[in-house]
């Protein structure tokens, strides 16, 4: 009886419990935790998704601004009557502002007094103005419903052939050269988040493949052994799923923090010279709901992106193992 | 225990014994290159033992993988477990290879994986639960002479306990037939002697085996039919 007879034979006897339990502990994942490869990978991820996050988020900080120039702009009309000989401006401000305050979509009609008038021209005129000395041009502001917006052409019409000197100025030139700036704004807005998009997809896909490129050696024994391509990419998948949610989270936070931390300078710095002007541009800089969505999209799109990148890498490499590698075994 | 119960329900030597692999007229060639292997035709009967020899570049690592199903023949027959092998499909071929065990010249253990988990790696890739197959794996460590080293990690190996730790890994699903590329390639001769007597022993318990090897002094201490490999044409000495 040779020695591996006899050892065979007594195994079971000498298998004692403490060896079992021994063993039964937690198995390391077939796929190893991270390296450096998977570390930069993971890094890649967080940097480019902070970016496109980003990018969504001053696409939609436009966006919004310039849909609220645009209503805001539209909300007003301004009638405005120039000074003449013999013209009693009092009366004509008031004749001009019932006659608008008359029209169905007007929400409220006043007259700008001397007050306010030499108030708008202080900083090119200077203070203690008096109004009435000068050939200034009085105006009266129309507030519109924007849903149900008054009848422009009648009331200008009736404006022109009622008071003299009267003129009817609804801000359309304004408001379609700001839609078509905003339009503009928005639509190179979204081609710079589709490109950065797409070279952050381009990015995560290479940065998988060359993390996933120093695991070929466990993809093959995986194989060797008798492992299905089904069973071996999804080890990969869930594995890289993991990392790229890290590294897509990281980034998105991160763009989260950034939009947050603009937001509460913009907060604390109102009333400022730099802020006011800032405000004007971009508003209180909150991104809103639907940003906060598309941040957490871009998040998702990513690690599913990683993930499908991985399945694709693996059974791709399971394709060309037993046919273009001569030295596999 | 499995591997007395694996002895028991294989048929005795003396029954009749059916082919596990044939191959007729089989040649094969990289690319465009130069045909590695001529006419080759031979069969490897359930539970023989043989010896696959000849220089380098003879095309011994070139059959090796054509018996693993990891090559397809450019021409000629190959019959795998009564399966032609050109219809055998990419989904097919993990559940026909369970049936073949394989010892890799450099072993390809992984290098994050204790010795233990190494082994249990053919049983873990097919779902099952640890429980199921714990006893077993300490059983073969033991038998191959790990039990001590189960929880070492292999770069802290020696080359003659990885050799072991890989002939393990290729035997803990009992497989119908073994393929040895240098399986002593890397041990000192009486490392050499110890390796080859787990191998006859496996033989006996019912596997076929094919050991790949330059060591003319290893194929002298058994009796065993020899398969030469010369030009890419096969000599067979019974």
């Amino acid at each position: 009886m040779t020695e591996t007879t006899r050892l065979l034979k007594n195994l079971g006897a000498r298998l004692s419990s403490s060896a079992r339990g021994a063993v039964a502990r937690k198995q390391m994942p077939i796929v190893p935790p991270d390296n450096v490869a998977g570390r930069a990978m993971v890094l890649v991820i967080a940097i480019m998704t902070f970016l496109s996050c980003l990018t969504l988020g001053a696409v939609t900080l436009v966006r919004d601004t310039a849909a609220t120039w645009q209503t805001q702009i539209a909300r007003e009309a301004t009638i405005q009557i120039k000074p003449e000989e013999g013209l009693d401006m009092a009366a004509a401000l008031t004749r001009a502002r019932d006659i608008a305050a008359g029209y169905s979509g007007v929400i409220d009609a006043s007259v700008v007094d001397a007050q306010a008038t030499a108030r708008l021209l202080e900083p090119w005129l200077g203070t203690g103005l008096d109004i009435e000395s000068l050939p200034v041009p009085r105006l009266v502001i129309v507030t519109i419903d924007p849903m149900s917006r008054p009848d422009f052409a009648a009331m200008r019409a009736e404006l022109e052939e009622t008071v003299a000197n009267a003129t009817l100025d609804d801000h359309r030139t304004w408001v379609d050269r700001l839609v078509a700036m905003a339009r503009t704004t928005v639509t190179i807005g979204m081609s710079a988040l589709a490109l950065m998009l797409s070279a952050t997809a381009l990015t995560v896909i290479f940065a998988t493949r060359g993390a996933m490129a120093g695991n070929g050696h466990i993809i093959e024994v995986l194989h060797f052994v008798g492992a299905e391509a089904p069973f071996i990419a999804s080890q990969f998948r869930r594995h890289f799923l993991l990392a790229g949610m890290k590294g897509a989270a990281a980034g998105g936070i991160g763009a989260i923090l950034v939009f947050i931390g603009f937001y509460w300078w913009s907060s604390r710095n109102m009333a400022t010279p730099e802020a006011d002007q800032a405000t004007a541009l971009f508003g209180n800089f909150a991104i809103g709901p639907s940003g906060y969505i598309g941040v957490g999209a871009i998040v998702i799109v990513i690690a599913v992106l990683t993930a499908a990148t991985t399945h694709v890498t693996v059974l791709s490499y399971l394709k060309n193992v037993d046919s273009t590698h001569p030295d596999s075994m | 225990m499995v591997w007395q119960n694996a002895s028991r329900q294989r048929p005795p030597l003396t029954e009749r014994r059916f082919l596990v692999i044939r191959f007729e007229n089989v040649g094969h060639r990289y690319g465009m290159g130069p045909e590695i292997l001529r006419d080759v035709s031979f069969h490897l009967p359930e539970r023989s033992f043989q010896f696959l020899s000849g220089p380098s570049g003879a095309g011994k690592t070139t059959l090796l993988r054509l018996l693993f199903m990891s090559l397809k023949p450019t021409r000629g027959l190959i019959t795998i477990f009564g399966k032609d092998r050109s219809k055998i499909t990419r989904t097919e071929l993990p559940l026909l290879r369970r049936n073949i065990g394989v010892v890799f010249q450099d072993f390809r253990l992984l290098d994050h994986l204790t010795t233990y988990e190494n082994v249990a790696l053919p049983l873990r890739v097919r779902g099952r639960e640890e429980s199921t197959y714990r006893g077993d794996v300490i059983e073969l460590l033991k038998w191959v002479g790990l039990g001590e080293r189960m929880h070492v990690l292999p770069p802290i190996l020696s080359g003659g306990e990885k050799q072991r730790a890989a002939i393990a890994r290729a035997l803990i699903e009992q497989p119908r037939i073994l393929l040895a590329d240098e399986p002593t390639g890397n041990v000192d001769p009486q490392l050499a002697r110890r390796l080859l007597r787990l191998l006859l022993e496996l033989n006996r318990l019912g596997t076929a085996v094919v050991i790949a090897t330059h060591d003319l002094g290893l194929m002298d201490q058994v009796d065993a039919r020899r398969m030469v490999l010369s030009g890419g044409r096969l000599e067979i000495y019974d």
